[in-house]
């Protein structure tokens, strides 16, 4: 049976540094500790249980990716975390049981990293400003990452889950991409490839492996759970673009997540399986006419649009027999998903107001025609660029009727309060009640200062417990953190 | 949000014969209004848009990530 989903999105923003010397990483943490000290008293992250090194496929890798300690990084009273990853500010959303609410907690991270903008103006320079992007490449052959996660089952093989997911990987950029000009894989030109469907598509050279900065892989198998490893695992994936449209997030987190619980009930076709999965995903991104086909392993030929149209309609047929209470939304994920894939396959400009990289070719194009560019132009990538710009004076993507489905009040609520459902109620709720008694959480603790003893580590191995239905009046009827820690003592099941 | 471009209707909206029927505006007038808007869109979007594209693209150099 499959398990319910909880998911989440973490988004590396692009930083540039108008007006100032360009060091990246001392710009992101000036940019998050403007907000941090604007808004709330600094609580650590905790590393302990970081592994970034453990393979799902069942080895650690010696010298895997480093756990950068020294930087930024702090956790919000909305349950995410706030940090510089590398050299790029980075937003992780609290866990989610919801895909719209998880895009109403993707909508805020994008309002905190506005306001963190707003508030580092006081620390810097008259003339010197911060610019951030929701983007995930600067045109040069350098790309950053919007990785989402997915709780499954640990009881899935996972090499059936590599195969069964990729097609799905592979083709719903046709709606998820972002869309980019030109091309930044090697040997391939602008002239070559003038517009792509996805920011990411380039990037990619393995079907499957541990990696992000190089190398990347369309399956990651980055296996840390952050909860019970014997239950559960954390599917990390890397090769989506950042959206600017909500609709074309959840769209991206909706279907994914109804593919996971199919693979989790075995009700995944077992004949999409593709032949050659990381160039399928490039001819895929480069041609946005959407007629070039992939092959399959059984030696079919399918458009992108025909496996997504196979994978929907497996789908449907799950749908029906046994239903999809794993995931919240699904009926409506599963309608607008069937709208989407009708509107690219009939006329295009139904899908410009849900699907990024429509919107942008569009006006891309527009504007190439009213200023009788032909081929490619600098002020064209500036387009593209600027399409993703934080700043509302600046933001393209704002100005082309982009459907909504978070609202203003939700959003702004979702900016300091932790969604209801999840363990993030729990280290949301004690960061905003007792935040001089947090020292420091993580995804699976709370470490609490509680006056002479030592410090108490909470475990919080389950994702759905925390919740504010199991711990809401705990911590509403606790007058301090000793209190609420002797008290759930008692409650063993929190 | 500003919404300068028209906003279509999805397809499984507008399938049935009714509404095509309900459509009063002629199709001139139509195109003629989605063009205004465009061109609304691309006035302001050449105001947005940085004044020095070349220098902007040029210098929008990011670290990769992840």
């Amino acid at each position: 049976m499959a398990i319910p989903k909880v998911v989440g999105i973490e988004t590396e923003y692009g930083i540039f540094v108008k007006g100032g010397e360009s060091n990246p990483v001392l710009a992101s943490s000036v940019l998050i500790n403007a907000y941090v000290a604007a808004t709330s008293p600094r609580i650590g992250w905790d590393f302990d249980d970081e592994r970034p090194g453990s393979d799902a496929r069942g080895f650690t890798l010696d010298g895997g990716p480093d756990v950068e300690m020294h930087l930024v990084n702090s956790v919000l009273t909305n349950g995410a975390r706030y940090y510089v990853d590398h050299a790029h500010p980075e937003i992780s959303t609290p866990e989610c049981r919801g895909i719209r609410e998880a895009v109403v907690y993707d909508r805020a991270a994008e309002e905190i990293v506005r306001c963190s903008m707003e508030y580092s103006r006081s620390v810097l320079a008259d003339d010197v400003e911060l610019l951030l992007y929701k983007n995930n490449s600067d045109g040069k052959g350098n790309s950053y990452g919007c990785h989402e996660n997915y709780l499954i089952d640990r009881g899935v093989p996972f090499g059936r889950l590599v195969a069964d997911i990729t097609p799905h990987f592979v083709t719903r950029q046709i709606f998820t991409g972002a869309g980019k000009v030109g091309s930044e894989e090697p040997g391939t030109s602008v002239s070559d490839v003038p517009f792509q469907i996805s920011q990411r598509a380039d990037f990619f050279e393995e079907e499957v492996g541990l990696e992000t900065t190089l190398k990347r892989p369309i399956v990651n198998t980055r296996d840390e759970p952050h909860c019970d490893p014997v239950k559960y695992r954390r599917l990390h994936v890397i090769v989506g673009d950042a959206n600017m449209s909500e609709v074309a997030t959840y769209l991206k987190l909706g279907t994914t997540a109804i593919v996971l619980t199919m693979i989790e009930d075995d009700t995944f076709p077992n004949d999409l399986a593709l032949a050659n999965p990381v160039p399928a995903i490039r001819i895929v991104s480069h041609d946005p006419s959407l007629t070039r086909t992939i092959g399959l392993r059984d030696g079919r030929r399918m458009t992108a649009l025909e496996v997504q149209w196979s994978i929907l309609e497996a789908a449907r047929r799950h749908q029906k027999r046994r239903g999809f209470a794993s995931v919240e939304d699904a009926d409506d994920v599963l309608n607008r998903w069937e709208q989407v894939l009708a509107g690219l396959a009939s006329d295009r400009s139904t899908v410009a107001d849900v699907v990024d990289w429509v919107a942008k070719e569009r006006v891309v194009r527009a504007y190439a025609e009213r200023h009788s560019i032909e081929g490619y132009d600098v002020r064209l990538k500036a387009l593209d660029l600027q399409y993703h710009d934080m700043r509302p004076e600046k933001c393209i993507a704002s100005r082309l009727g982009l459907r909504t489905i978070a609202g203003a009040d939700e959003v702004r609520r979702a900016m300091t309060e932790p969604p209801h459902t999840t363990r993030a109620y729990f280290r949301g709720r004690l960061l905003a009640k007792w935040p001089e008694s947090v020292v420091a959480a993580n995804w699976d603790s709370v470490v609490l200062d509680v006056g002479r003893d030592p410090l108490r580590r909470v475990p919080m191995m389950e994702p759905l417990r925390g919740t504010r239905e199991l711990v809401g009046s705990l911590i509403d009827s606790s007058d301090s953190v000793v209190e609420l820690v002797t008290r759930l003592g008692a409650t063993p099941e929190m | 949000m500003a919404e300068r471009v028209h906003k279509q209707t999805p397809a499984s909206e507008r399938r049935s014969d009714a509404d095509t029927e309900n459509v009063a505006v002629p199709v001139t007038e139509t195109g003629e209004k989605l063009k205004a808007e465009l061109d609304d869109l691309l006035d302001e979007i050449d105001e947005v848009l940085e004044t020095n594209a070349e220098d902007f693209v040029k210098s929008y150099i990011q670290k990769g990530g992840e």
